[in-house]
Order: C-alpha cells, then structure tokens, then sequence
C-alpha cells in the first residue's frame, strides 16, 4: 500500500511527462507509424494484387488446363495462341467500338448534367441525388433490369410497348446482331449507371472555377452562355476532363457484368474481359492462354493510359500549360 | 491497493477463463475434426453442390435426403444455374471445393484428376442401369459418375393450334419451318427455341446424320448435312416466326405457357408444369429429320453425381453416393417424379415409375428410348462452346457454314490432339 501511495505521490511529474513522451513517441517513431497504418494496405496490395498479377505471368508460360499449379512449361505458345485468336483480338475491336461510343458520350452526359445541377437554385439537391443514385446500383441489377424489363424481346417489354403504340413490330434488342441493337442496350445501361458519378467530379470542378473569371469576362463583354463555356469553364475542367476520360477508358477496358449479363455466350460484342473470362475462369478452366491474354491487355493498357496522359497533359504542373 | 488490484486481476481472468471457455465449448461444438457444426450424429462433414432446379420442391428434396443420412453431415448448396458451372469449376481449385458435386460427364474432367473413380459402388448394380448412361461415364474401364437423373429433350406443342392452323406434326426440319410460319399470329410467334439456341446444336446435327465424334474421338459433325442444317436454321432465324428475346430460356415452361408461342423446345422436367397450364391441349415430338437421310432425334441431357477426387472425404463422399444414388431406391424415384418429369437411370425404377407409363409421360419415354442420344464424356466444354460460336456466327450472324465448321474444326482439333494425343 505504502509503496503505491509513494508513487501515486511522485506522479504529477510523470503525469506532466507522459502526454509529451507520446507525442515524442509518435514523432521518434515516424517509421514504425508509417508502417502500422500502411501496413495492412501493402499486405493486401500484395496478396490481392502483386502475387496474382505474378502467378498470372508464370501461368502464362504453362499448359495449365483445370489447374493453376501447372507443371508443364511451353514458352510463349500461349501468346501466340491468343495474339492469333480471332475472339481474343476482335475482342479488343470490340472495346474500341465501345470506347468510341461510350467515352465521350459519357464525358458530355455528365459534363451536361452538371452544368445543369451546378445552375439550379431549386431542389438542387433532389437532382443531383437523382442523378447520382444509379451510381450505387450494381451493374448486374441493372443489366437484369435492361434485359428483362426495358429491353425484352417480347410484346410487354418495355420498349417494344412503346414501339406498339406506334405501330412497330417487336425488336430483339439482344438476340439479334442484325442490326447491332445491342449497343443501343449496352451503351445506354452504362450511361445509366456512371453519369452521375462523373457528373460529381465535375461540379467539384466547376466550384472551384473562381467567379471573378466571369466577372472580368462580362466586363470584358463576353457573352453569357456558349461564349463564357468555351473559353472559361471548358479550359478551367481540363485537369477534371483529362481525368474522367483518362478513367472513363480504363472503365471501358474493364467493362464486364452488363455485356456477360446482356449477351450471355454471343460470339459478338464480347469486351477483352469477357473473351478471357470464357477462356480461363468459366468452363474451359484454360488459365494458362487467359493469362496469356491477361498480360497481353495489362501491357496495352498502361500503354494507351501513358499515351493518353501524354497526350493530354495529364500530371503536368499549371506552369507547363 | 493490492488487494482491490488482485481482486480485478482476478475477475479478468475469471472473465477472460469463462470467455475461453465459452469459446472452447463452441468450438467443440464442431470440432474434434467431425466437422458437423454441431449437428446430430457422428462421422464427417460433406457439402454438395446443386445447380438450382426449376421446379418447386427440388431445392427441400435434395435437402431431407441428406438430412437422413446418418453417417455424415451433408451440407448443400443450391447455386443459382447460371452460375454453377463458373462457381463449381472455379471452386474445384481451391480448398473450399465440394466433396460431391452434380454434372455432366466430360473426360477433362477425369483426365485432370478432379473426380474420382465410381466404379466399386457402381459395378454390383450396373446391369440395372441404362447401359447408355453407364458408358457415357466410362474411360478406360472406370465408371466416374452415377446417373441421377435423364432428361430428354424435344417439342412441346399445342394441337389445338396445330388444328387450328391446319398443321400436322413436322416430321422433317423445312415443315417445321413451314409450321412455325403458319402458326404466327399477331401475338403468338410460331416457335421458340431458346435465346441463343443452344439447346438445339446437337439434336440438329443427329437429326441431320451426324454426329459431334465418332467412335475414333474423331470430328464428325463437319457434314454437308449438317452445312444444309445450319443454312435452313438461318432462314428460321431471320423469318421472323421464331420467338426472339423471352424473358426466360427454353428450358423454362413460360413461353409456351404464356401464349408467347405454339411449339417451344423444351425437357421433360417441364412437362408438369405444361400439363397444369395447357391439360391436354400439349403434345411432345423430336427435332425432326434434317435431311433426306437423316433422323429424328432426342437429347437424353441429365445430372450425374460426381466425387471430388481432390476432397478431403473421397472415401465418406462415395460412401453418400452409394447410399443415396444406389441404395436408396425410394428416394430416386421421389426425385425423378415428384417435381419435373425425369426418366430414372435405373431400369427397375424407370419401370415402377407409375407416373412415366401412361398418356404424355409415356409418350416422352417412347421418344427417349426410340431416337435418344447420350453425352458423350469425350465431347468437352471446349468443344461445346466451339459449336455454340458457330450456331452464333452463321445461324444467328448470317455468317457462312463452311467458315464457321471451319473455325470450330481448329479450336476442337486442339482439344482431340491434347486429350487424345
């Protein structure tokens, strides 16, 4: 008892001192903190990420059929096995027609959409929850949704009842590649489901534009409207426009559930992911030619991303504009 | 001071020790490596996948008869079908795969180890299966699946319509084409095969004198008939009396029962479920003949039951096999007749099934024994997929034949050479 008392007597001073050795603690250890916070982050990097893009590389070079512990090395057969495969590389076509669709489209969607919230002084944020709610549907929901209510085949989708009131015969939106009414589905599931999370980023952008530009503009005489977008707003979102194209593209890239969900197994409007998906992870279990072609489109990738962001200046400091 | 403290100390432990022990309980609950989650009886854990079912009651029959078994604790999952093959094949790699698992036999399958060998179980009652299911699972002598289920598959129709239309039963492919023309109305398209029409790639190459290989493991399906096969399927497709675009695929009864369409192609699982919507106003017929020297035929699809030859359980797996798909007669035939209408594997069953052997039952039966055809375990997913590409690229494209069993040759004779050497 008598020894506690002694030290419950002595422990002003360390009372005083201990605040400050934690303080000294979190400073003298800056390493250690470094590591506990990112820590688990890198862990998880590295085992969800680092180590399959790694066994993705070596399974590249094995016959690895029904089995990701292959022991059968055959060199670059699988590349070439994938890079002469007509479904593999009209798969990248594929991406190429969805990117030139949905990209811009999706970039002046909600560059749109944005300027519209940005104005309103009315329920302004009904609007903006309504355009930005459909960013919280999953895909696949709203791939089942598109197919079986909207854009079903039959008289009482939604669609062809519409198109019956003007007297129009009922279109198999997915069924039938001639015409490719696919897209129409496609491209506007999409549009859907990301405009209003880009329209975000753009009214982000467009608060941050200071007013006295406008200012100076109309006491300069520039015009309300098209004439203060094009040379005001438009060149003020180009860092935000770089970056939703730039992620627009690796979207369009990784662009998976609605074409599984809306096109099951069509030999047409098959997306890379999809073609490497039925390759190596449905029921041909060919992992050792899906990684080929995973590797193949990773490589492309960070090849046209670099590009773009070269192109566009992405990264690049407001003195070198 | 020290007192209070060693007082706390020792609430904590008894805190922590009644925690732990609590856990410890739990645990044991479960553990002593019977891994049955505290569930009754003694012996192993064992989980099973099934591809959900579409006929009410399936998902509660696959789960009493497990729950009867004794000797294990068999845990199942009822995976949504569209799903299953991707869920079953990408958990088959891992630690998590099944011990036992329903499917089609394919000799991948055997070849890469991933099931095991059935033969024991199956070889004292294997003259009392159909010898067509018993060689379809077959390699080299060893039996690696036992039949649970055949479902044939074939034309459901509407006589009324038929009679109404004045059209008889097709019996070659250009008069169902001519059926489906005169059968489409306003509303009501002629016929409907699926969205995609997969269902109907391999009756269309029996029915055209073919067959996917022959007795050699060789391609067999490359057929001028077949060329002409595919050719007549393409004007079906663009002639606007076939149903496009359902919300439900062929295997579902909703088409037909709906009044979407006069003749679906459909299995005999769904023939409860037409006869409680249309009575007696459905009839059954084959894929007709395709060309002059070809033949009506049927597919006798169905499950098998696998074992995991990679399970932690091989041994208790097949030992729930036996009992269930072997020795329990009564619930094989609960299984094949109460929900669907399925033909039973085992002839002594097949020929108690009272409800198989009268009216259109029957007539499904007669269809399955007279123009039938089986899997073959060496046509694989591979080449599965290979002839789906060329029904998609010349059937539903307009691409040419030749091209497109050009195409498929390539990607199969990949397959044959790496299976078969």
């Amino acid at each position: 008892m008598s020894t506690t008392s002694e030290l419950d007597l002595a422990s002003p001073a360390p009372a005083k001192a201990t605040p400050a050795r934690s303080r000294r603690g979190l400073r003298g250890n800056s390493t250690f903190n470094f590591w506990l916070f990112t820590g688990p982050f890198l862990i998880g990097l590295a085992i969800f990420i680092y180590v399959p893009i790694g066994w993705s590389v070596y399974l590249s070079f094995f016959e690895a059929r029904f089995t990701v512990t292959p022991e059968k090395f055959i060199g670059l057969d699988n590349y070439r096995h994938m890079l002469t495969n007509d479904d593999f590389v009209g798969s990248l076509g594929t991406f190429t027609v969805f990117a030139a669709f949905i990209v811009p489209t999706t970039w002046a969607l909600s560059l749109g959409l944005a300027l519209l919230v940005n104005r309103l002084r009315f329920m302004r944020a009904f609007f903006r929850s309504v355009f930005f709610l459909p960013t919280a549907v999953s895909y696949v929901a709203a791939a089942l949704i598109w197919k079986m209510s909207i854009f079903s085949g039959v008289r009482f989708g939604l669609m062809n009842t519409v198109l019956g009131w003007f007297g129009i015969e009922n279109i198999a939106w997915l069924a039938d590649p001639n015409p490719p009414w696919y897209w129409l589905v496609i491209v506007s599931a999409r549009l859907w489901l990301q405009s209003g999370f880009y329209m975000i980023l753009f009214i982000a952008a467009l608060q941050n534009i200071p007013a006295e530009l406008y200012e100076a503009a109309a006491i300069d005489g520039a015009k309300r409207g098209w004439q203060t977008f094009r040379y005001i707003t438009l060149p003020q979102l180009r860092a935000t426009s770089t970056a939703v194209i730039l992620l627009l593209l690796v979207a369009a890239y990784q662009a998976f559930d609605e074409f599984y969900n809306l096109l099951d197994k069509t030999t047409w409007g098959r997306p890379p992911l999809v073609e490497l998906y039925l390759k190596a992870l449905g029921e041909n279990q060919d992992y050792g030619a899906g990684s080929a072609g995973a590797v193949i489109l990773t490589v492309l990738i960070c090849a046209v991303t670099l590009f773009q962001g070269r192109l566009m200046g992405f990264g690049r400091g407001d003195e070198s504009k | 001071m020290s007192a209070p403290s060693n007082s706390n100390f020792s609430r904590r432990t008894a805190l922590r020790a009644a925690l732990g022990l609590a856990a410890a309980g739990g645990l044991a609950a479960c553990g002593g490596n019977n891994g049955r989650g505290g569930g009754s009886g003694s012996g192993v854990s064992l989980t099973q996948y099934f591809h959900a079912y579409g006929e009410a009651g399936t998902e509660q029959a696959v789960k009493k008869y497990a729950k009867a078994y004794k000797d294990a604790n068999v845990t199942t999952q009822w995976i949504t079908a569209a799903d299953f093959e991707n869920k079953l094949f990408a958990t088959l790699l891992t630690d998590n795969a099944p011990d036992l698992f329903e499917f089609h036999p394919q000799i991948q399958m055997v070849r890469s180890g991933q099931v095991a060998d059935l033969t024991d179980i199956i070889e004292p009652v294997k003259d009392d299966f159909n010898p067509a299911d018993i060689a379809s699972h077959t390699v080299d002598g060893k039996t690696y699946g036992v039949r649970m289920i055949d479902d044939p598959q074939f034309f459901f129709y509407r006589p009324s319509l038929f009679e109404k239309a004045g059209v008889k039963v097709p019996e070659t492919l250009d008069e169902l084409i001519e059926a489906a023309a005169k059968l489409t109305t306003g509303k009501v398209k002629g016929l409907y095969l699926g969205n995609d029409l997969h269902a109907v790639i391999n009756p269309m190459i029996w029915s055209a004198g073919a067959d996917t290989l022959d007795d050699r493991n060789q391609i067999a399906y490359h057929t001028d008939g077949v060329v002409e096969g595919l050719r007549k399927m393409r004007s079906l497709f663009t002639s606007g009396d076939l149903l496009l675009g359902a919300p439900t695929d062929y295997w579902d009864p909703s088409a037909l029962n709906q009044g979407l369409c006069a003749m679906q192609f459909c299995g005999m699982w769904a023939m409860p479920q037409f006869q409680q919507t249309l009575g007696d106003d459905v009839g059954v017929f084959p894929f007709p003949k395709v060309t002059a020297d070809g033949k009506p035929s049927v597919y006798n699809g169905g499950w098998s039951m696998f074992v995991n030859a990679k399970g932690k359980n091989v041994d208790a797996a097949k030992e729930y096999v036996k009992w269930l798909w072997i020795d329990q007669k009564e619930y094989q035939e609960d299984w094949a007749t109460s929900y669907g209408f399925h033909i039973p594997p085992r002839t002594s069953i097949a020929e108690q099934a009272t409800k198989l052997k009268s009216g259109l039952p029957a007539e499904g039966v007669k269809l399955f024994n007279e123009f039938g055809h089986f899997d073959n375990i060496g046509w694989t997913q591979a080449m599965i997929t290979a002839l789906e590409d060329v029904f998609a690229n010349c059937v539903r494209k307009g691409g040419d034949p030749e091209a497109a069993l050009d195409k498929a040759d390539a990607a199969v004779g990949r397959e044959l050479k790496k299976l078969f050497g």
